[in-house]
């Protein structure tokens, strides 16, 4: 038996990933961050303990069983590796780009304790894409029922739950009201940190599963939820609209030309292919000097989306501190090496007015750090008298979205008191037969929570419907043999909700 | 995907253009006051349009379109019969509350004429007393006017030089109409962002209900981007989801229309570079054809257009 790993005897340096250089990439849209070459991940895979009480998989949301698809990584068995993570993970080569690892399965991680943690995060997307590479696909065998389902909203959450019900036999209609597919995975994170290509690959293979995508498609204007359940033929219908609706400040000067949503200049500049104008006919207001408001995921993409458009100064505003920063610990980083000036601790009071109604400057009032809030985090509040002016000519806001009012508007759904769908422990809302999941219920959240979603809301809905959860071995009344997929025998169809 | 297919293309005027688009579901649920966000193809852009008429019955929906830059006039050079649209979503936005008001004025100007359609037909469908009030530069762009007819029980039509109807703006056409009928309970207005305002301006005084359909620059038209914000009393409204109805007092078209040009270079260069390829083909195509029936042309020479940028300078 080879000798008990610890770790001392585990390589202890993290396996670096090779990433384009920053001056490079500041002037392109390529991927910054190049992979693992199959050596890397072999020796990333040595570091993995296996822990017998595996805390990795309680920290991911998905609970893909870590150590499981590290082992296979280490005998070489990739296709095997790729097994167990499509089991619970639908969209690995995303996951392991964009998923805020050290939150989760990275920051439980054992090794962590003492050394880097695993590059759990890493391994999986090499793993995802070497599948794309390979063509590897999963299709299990699929019984057909007679059930439709139709999915709303083609993001995370709803191919999730588009491809686990495919599996379970249903005919699957994803209707997604921009003219391509993928939800933020394409209008909102830019192509350097997610290529288009490897969302075509997995939607490809959510389309092999005998999902149909319908674009251009409204969902609430052009047929209503109801329509969808009454007159259209669905049986079941998830909703994952996500949350959109982008916050302004609502400061002095907001409406000015040259103030925007960070949404409007990603989807300009991602979806609608604006950096190529005029190639692509959309414009995108191009900054010499660009504030953007805020520090998550979405500030980052937009700062590093605006320097490689050519802004000689991008500046990061922020009330609270670094520590605080809710962005991809890796997307900070990154956009420090690209030049971004960060400035903490500072909170914009007004947007300053060229005269001829564009942006000329901001005011900001510095800030420190008091009482812990409600959210744990330690309050910013203003410090009297220490306003200051500086000069910029486009302001992006990145302060986070509200939720999208279609579905409230067209819909019996009821909303939260945010004006969120509403929605029980196992995702139902309060119409029968109708389940969401995703930013649209929690708020503007992650790929792999908005994912886990879109996965439990089908687990109710094949409950909701009467087919067995594939996951479940089945056996049949006469004792013979072991049946997985729908009941098809039984035709035990009764609807576990009254309606 | 992309099959939506134009059956129907009527030119009212050398700018004013309709297209009839197959789509049997939108013209199902297409109500007064919603607008598509239409892509001519895969590299256009997405811009909004009314909704100027539907047809249940042969399942379409109708647009009027004004070609005032880039990609309305190449729609108007490329959308023909029998060819399609790459992309057409909606119908898009809160529809038009036709209210129980007995005695309307519904008021259209230039390039809000046709969306003005939809609503007038509505109120009159809800029983009330319809006055129509359309402003035209002049006589040669005057379309619609006997569909207005139809569905109206007074139909006031103005031409800034009076070549057509009453001579002067449309607004003296709304003093008009207010003059003749101090009943009016509401006033509907769509056309360009200073119209609206005269209109608007028109009603303050006399308190009458003015409801205006605002046209903000849009990305997604579906409460996604921010882009279409308009100032409306004390808060901030997305055109797309709110809208596109709003209190004609208590806009702020000031702002709108400021808005509105955001992007005024970068159109403008788009446009001329998109007519300059035009004429570049138009003029390759004709030297090219010549030469060919001259038998002298090389089969590659018709194929390759020379650089439209390239060709500004060289000549
Ligand atoms: C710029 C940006 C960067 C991010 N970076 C990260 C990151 O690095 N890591 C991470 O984990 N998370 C990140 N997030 C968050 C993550 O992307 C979201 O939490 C996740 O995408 C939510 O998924 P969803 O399926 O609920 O909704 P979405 O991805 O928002 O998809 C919803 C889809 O529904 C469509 N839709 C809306 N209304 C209708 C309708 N009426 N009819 C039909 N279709 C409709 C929309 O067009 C959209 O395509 C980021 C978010 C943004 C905006
Ligand atoms: C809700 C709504 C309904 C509309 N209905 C109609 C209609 O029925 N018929 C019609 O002809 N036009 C309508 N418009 C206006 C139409 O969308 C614009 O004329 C079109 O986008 C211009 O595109 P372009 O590339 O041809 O011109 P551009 O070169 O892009 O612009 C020319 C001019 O149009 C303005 N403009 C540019 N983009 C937009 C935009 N997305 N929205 C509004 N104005 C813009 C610019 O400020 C500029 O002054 C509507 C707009 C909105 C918001
Ligand atoms: S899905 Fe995300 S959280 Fe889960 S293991 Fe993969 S990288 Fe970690
Ligand atoms: S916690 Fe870390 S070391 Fe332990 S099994 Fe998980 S990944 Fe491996
Ligand atoms: S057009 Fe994007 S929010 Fe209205």
């Amino acid at each position: 038996m080879a000798k008990k790993k610890t770790i001392r005897t585990i390589p202890q340096e993290r396996t670096p990933m090779r990433e384009q250089d920053p001056l490079v990439r500041a002037k392109n849209f390529e991927e910054v961050a190049c992979g693992y070459s199959l050596e890397d991940a072999l020796r990333e895979s040595e570091r993995c303990l296996m822990c017998p009480d595996e805390p990795c998989i309680s920290g991911c949301p998905v609970g893909i069983n870590i150590p499981g698809f590290i082992q296979k990584i280490g005998e070489k068995n990739f296709r095997g590796a790729y097994d167990i993570l499509t089991d619970t993970n639908l969209l690995p080569s995303i996951c392991g780009r964009v998923c805020p690892q050290e939150n989760q399965c990275e920051g439980v991680c054992t090794v962590g304790e003492s050394l880097e943690a695993v590059a759990i995060g890493r391994m999986e997307r090499f793993v995802g894409d070497t599948a794309i590479k390979e063509g590897w696909i999963n299709i299990p065998y699929i019984e057909p029922n007679r059930f439709r389902v139709g999915i709303v909203g083609s993001g995370p959450a709803g191919m999730a739950c588009a491809a686990d019900m495919a599996k379970a036999g249903c005919d699957v209609t994803v209707y997604e009201a921009f003219h391509q597919p993928g939800g933020v995975l394409r209008y909102g994170i830019p192509d350097f940190r997610l290529p288009n290509a490897v969302i075509d690959a997995e939607i490809n293979n959510l389309k092999q599963f005998g999902v149909k995508f319908e674009c251009n498609t409204l969902v609430g204007r052009l047929f209503t939820i109801e329509q969808m359940i009454e007159e259209m033929g669905f049986h079941a219908v998830f909703v994952g609209v996500g949350a959109g609706y982008p916050t302004m400040l609502n400061i002095p000067g907001d409406s000015l030309n040259g103030v925007l949503s960070a949404n409007e200049l990603l989807t300009r500049c991602n979806l609608m292919r604006a950096r190529d104008f005029p190639n692509f006919d959309t414009p995108l207001p191009i900054g010499k000097r660009v504030a953007v408001v805020g520090a998550g995921n979405t500030a980052m993409d937009a700062m590093r989306v605006s320097i490689r458009l050519g802004a000689e100064k991008v500046y990061c505003i922020y009330r609270r501190s670094r520590t605080e920063a809710p962005a991809r610990m890796e997307e900070v980083h990154h956009a420090e090496q690209e030049g971004v000036e960060f400035h903490w601790l500072t909170n914009p009071v007004a947007v300053l007015d060229d005269g001829k109604g564009s942006v000329r400057g901001m005011r900001c009032v510095r800030m420190e750090l008091g009482e812990p809030d409600d959210s744990g985090r330690r309050r910013p509040v203003a410090v009297a008298g220490s306003e200051f002016d500086f000069e910029t000519d486009l302001i992006v806001y990145a302060i986070g979205t509200n939720a999208n009012p279609i579905m409230g508007q067209t819909s019996q759904l009821k909303l939260n008191k945010w004006g969120y769908i509403g929605a029980d422990d196992n995702l139902a809302t309060s119409v029968a037969g109708v389940f969401a999941g995703g930013d649209i219920v929690t708020g503007a959240a992650t790929v792999i929570e908005a994912m886990g979603a879109g996965r439990k809301a089908a687990r109710s809905m094949k409950a909701y419907l009467g087919i067995r959860d594939s996951a479940l071995p089945y056996v049949s009344a006469d004792g013979t043999g072991t049946l997985f997929g729908i009941d098809t025998r039984e035709r035990n169809f009764a609807r576990v909700r009254a309606a | 995907m992309s099959n939506f297919e134009i059956v129907t293309r009527e030119d009212f005027s050398d700018v004013t253009y309709l297209l009839e688009v197959h789509h049997p579901l939108m013209a199902k649920a297409a109500k007064p006051g919603q607008f598509v966000i239409v892509m001519l193809n895969e590299q256009g852009e997405r811009i909004p349009l009314t909704i100027a008429d539907f047809d249940q019955k042969k399942g379409t929906i109708t647009l009027v379109i004004q070609a005032v830059g880039k990609t309305t006039k190449q729609m108007q050079q490329e959308c023909q019969v029998g060819t399609s649209l790459y992309g057409m979503v909606g119908p898009m936005g809160v529809p038009s509350p036709i209210s129980h008001a007995k005695k309307v004025l519904c008021v259209g100007g230039g390039l809000g004429v046709a969306p003005i359609f939809p609503q007038a037909r509505g109120f009159k469908e809800a029983g009330a007393y319809v006055i129509g009030v359309l402003g035209f530069r002049t006589k040669g762009l005057v379309f619609w006017e006997e569909k207005f007819r139809a569905c109206c029980d007074e139909l006031i039509l103005c031409t800034n030089d009076g070549s057509a109807g009453l001579k002067g703006m449309i607004t003296d056409g709304i003093k008009l109409a207010m003059a003749g009928h101090p009943d009016l309970e509401e006033v509907v207005a769509i056309g360009p962002p200073v119209m609206m305002k005269a209109c608007a301006e028109a009603t303050r005084a006399a308190k009458i209900k003015t409801m205006v359909s605002v046209n903000p620059i849009m990305v997604d038209g579906t409460g996604m981007c921010g882009g279409c914000r308009v100032k409306v009393g004390d808060e901030v409204k997305f055109a797309c989801v709110d809208g596109p109805d709003f209190d004609g007092h208590l806009v702020d078209f000031d702002d709108l229309m400021l808005r509105l040009q955001r992007y005024t270079k970068d159109e403008k260069a788009a446009h001329e570079r998109w007519s300059e390829s035009c004429r570049m083909t138009r003029q390759v195509g004709a030297s090219a054809l010549d030469a060919l029936a001259r038998g002298s042309a090389p089969q590659s020479e018709l194929l390759e257009l020379p650089d439209p940028i390239e060709g500004v300078k060289g000549g």
